[in-house]
């Protein structure tokens, strides 16, 4: 008896002992897979700023308002290809968001069962479409398409009114900020709306059917019991798409015009930061140009960091408000 | 028996192997995505003949020069040559290898190739934004009898860098001292107008999508693609429409005999029927190269060219140098590539 209690006493001594151990080992290892993407992050950012410095000593402040880019002066600036990164996400997740809600809400709560496979198989067929697919869509079809029809239209009829009417003026060349903004937002829905979905179904059936059970309609489900529940999940599934909006490249470069001007018009060309870099990269021939495109690539960098920190506060006002 | 003879094939395989790899050291070069298809082709017809390999990189005209100053390519290629103090300064020498042309494309209703006409400084100026109309007096007053439509222009440049913008401002700059003031010369430039396509097949569809405008393309990628090109007038008076035979007029035309290290661009060349926008392409390797057998080979291949790559470059639209401009280049060589 006592024998036995004590060979037991020491297997359980024994794998305390072992169990410790891979604890410590799985702890460092997920500990040194956490500081990669930190280590990783700030190398890519150091590298960037230091292969830029050229740029930020030549230029100094001035290259963040600058609208100059001038290769043959030798003169840089980053306002345009800033002020086109940011116009162009903002268009596409304006008009991918609410699509994406839809797609996601029709799947979880309204469509008939059979629907859900096909349509969550063409999301994600969607989301695999390499990019320089939509871009070729968006400059052989939707480009002539909105040149001849849509352009033209908001040119006549929205373009006279008083302020918003500025955004909607210009030559009806079917390139432009506004077609950018159409093609990001349409590579974007499937990651939004893929997230948001997989959330939606997370929502405990339970609460649902409470609800139901209290007398709700669809849409209170939806607005008082599902959103409120995923809230932070789908504003990362935002993030994602909003990242790809800002960083992407090969289809903004087809449908943009990459012409460095600034101006108030969607209709009208402009640049934005990762179709610059795209662009000019291979025959920078200068150390100033190359280094000014680096510093680009920095600057792309820190406009995602502050769009995303500010959308981070935004969900903590919001988590506040709620405690209330 | 068979276990043998397989022996034997491996064996005989193994031997021509080594027998090649000892034989024929392969040379490299990057530069100018312009030259491409023509080094490409010559490249393949070259290894027929002799077996020796060509490998060529169209890293950009920008990325060629580069590469060669770094030494990590046995030749560097670049559609705008090298200024005479700057290859002095690395101990590099450089020399044409091909001759092309960039010609103004536009996308209007019922107009043949060739049938529109522009002069150097009318082209600046839509250029630069000041004729934005295509029933513009100064369009119509040359173009008598076309239908010039009230539309406005739209002027589609390259985005990236490139030597087909290259030429194109230079000539620009030669026949408008407002564009040489306002905008000047480069690989790429600040463009005061218009939007801006990747690559000629960039440049292409933004002018095919875009009613009423205009663009520039290499020729020959003008031709492949059915294009509407334009007629150009000359430094002569005559309005020249590109072709092969014109630009080789401009490239006999040019005043190579007085050029130092063949700097010189062959835009608005003085000949009577010479097209005013052809280009050259200059390839441009070191005179006391680091690794000497692989540079007297890749001189080797291009004096291969020279003499037997003209029918290859004329099938892809390029035009073959001048036999007088051949003998300058070898004897160019003989006195400064001494490997």
């Amino acid at each position: 008896m006592s024998v036995a209690s004590n060979t037991l006493a020491m297997e359980v001594d024994d794998r305390a002992s072992k169990d410790g151990r891979n604890d410590r080992m799985f702890r460092w290892a997920v500990t040194a897979a956490g500081f990669f993407v930190l280590l990783t992050l700030l190398a890519a950012g150091l590298s960037m700023f230091w292969g830029g410095r050229e740029a930020f000593q030549t230029f100094g402040f001035g290259f963040l308002t600058s609208t100059d880019w001038d290769p043959v002066q030798q003169k840089f600036g980053a306002l345009v290809p800033i002020y086109g990164t940011v116009v162009t996400a903002a268009i596409a997740m304006l008009i991918a968001v609410p699509i994406s809600f839809g797609i996601a809400l029709f799947l979880t709560e309204v469509s008939p069962t059979w629907m859900r496979t096909p349509i969550g198989a063409a999301i994600e067929l969607l989301a695999g479409i390499p990019s320089i697919i939509y871009g070729m869509w968006g400059l052989f079809v939707l480009v002539p398409y909105l040149g001849e029809h849509v352009f033209p239209w908001l040119d006549e009829n929205v373009g006279p009114l008083p302020i918003i009417g500025k955004l909607f003026q210009g030559p009806p060349l079917g390139i432009g900020m506004l077609t950018a903004g159409l093609v990001l937002a349409i590579m974007v829905i499937p990651f939004i709306s893929s997230v948001m979905r997989e959330v939606f179904l997370t929502v405990p059936t339970r609460l649902k059917e409470s609800a139901y059970a209290l007398g709700s309609t669809t849409t209170e489900v939806v607005w008082h019991i599902v959103l409120p529940y995923t809230r932070s999940a789908v504003i990362g599934g935002i993030f994602l798409g909003l990242g790809r909006a800002l960083g992407e490249t090969m289809a903004v470069t087809f449908v943009l015009g990459n012409a460095h001007f600034l101006t108030t018009s969607l209709l009208e060309p402009g640049n934005s930061i990762a179709a610059t870099i795209a662009n000019e990269f291979t025959e920078a021939d200068s150390p100033l140009y190359l280094s000014s495109l680096i510093a680009l690539g920095f600057l792309l960098f820190v406009v995602t960091f502050i769009v995303l920190s500010i959308a981070k506060f935004m969900l903590m006002g919001l988590k506040r408000r709620e405690g209330n | 028996m068979t276990k043998s003879l397989k022996l034997s094939i491996a064996a005989l395989a193994l031997a021509a192997g080594f027998a090649v790899t000892a034989q024929a050291e392969d040379i490299t070069g990057a530069g100018a995505t312009f030259v491409y298809p023509a080094l490409s082709k010559w490249s393949a017809d070259y290894n027929k003949v002799t077996g020796n390999q060509v490998n060529y990189q169209s890293i950009g005209s920008g990325g060629g020069i580069a590469q060669i100053k770094a030494k990590t390519v046995d030749f560097g290629s670049s559609d705008a040559p090298m200024k005479p103090a700057d290859l002095a300064q690395f101990g590099l020498g450089q020399f044409p290898s091909v001759i092309g042309g960039v010609v103004p494309i536009v996308n209007l209703k019922g107009i043949a190739p060739g049938a529109i006409k522009f002069t150097g400084p009318l082209l600046a100026d839509i250029f630069l934004g000041k004729v934005n109309n295509w029933n513009d007096p100064a369009i119509a007053a040359i173009n008598p009898g076309l239908p010039l439509p009230d539309k406005r222009i739209t002027v589609v440049h390259r985005s990236d860098g490139s030597g087909t913008t290259f030429n194109w401002v230079n000539y620009l700059s030669k026949v408008s001292p407002e564009w040489k003031t306002k905008v000047g010369e480069g690989t790429s430039v600040k463009w005061p107008a218009g939007v801006g396509g990747k690559g000629n097949e960039g440049v292409a569809a933004y002018t095919k999508q875009i009613p009423g405008s205009i663009g520039y393309v290499e020729l020959s990628y003008a031709l492949v693609n059915k294009l509407v090109y334009g007629a150009v007038k000359n430094k002569a008076g005559k309005f020249i429409t590109p072709s092969i035979a014109s630009f080789q007029a401009a490239a006999a035309s040019a005043d190579w005999k007085n050029s130092k290290d063949f700097f010189l661009v062959m835009t608005d060349a003085p000949g009577a029927d010479a097209y005013p926008i052809a280009a050259t392409n200059f390839i441009i390797m070191y005179k006391k190269p680091k690794n000497v057998a692989r540079s007297r080979q890749a001189r080797e291949f291009f004096k291969w060219v020279y003499a037997n790559g003209d029918a290859a470059a004329t099938s892809l639209g390029y035009v073959p140098l001048p036999p007088a401009l051949v003998t300058q280049i070898e004897a160019y060589w003989a006195t400064n590539f001494k490997f």
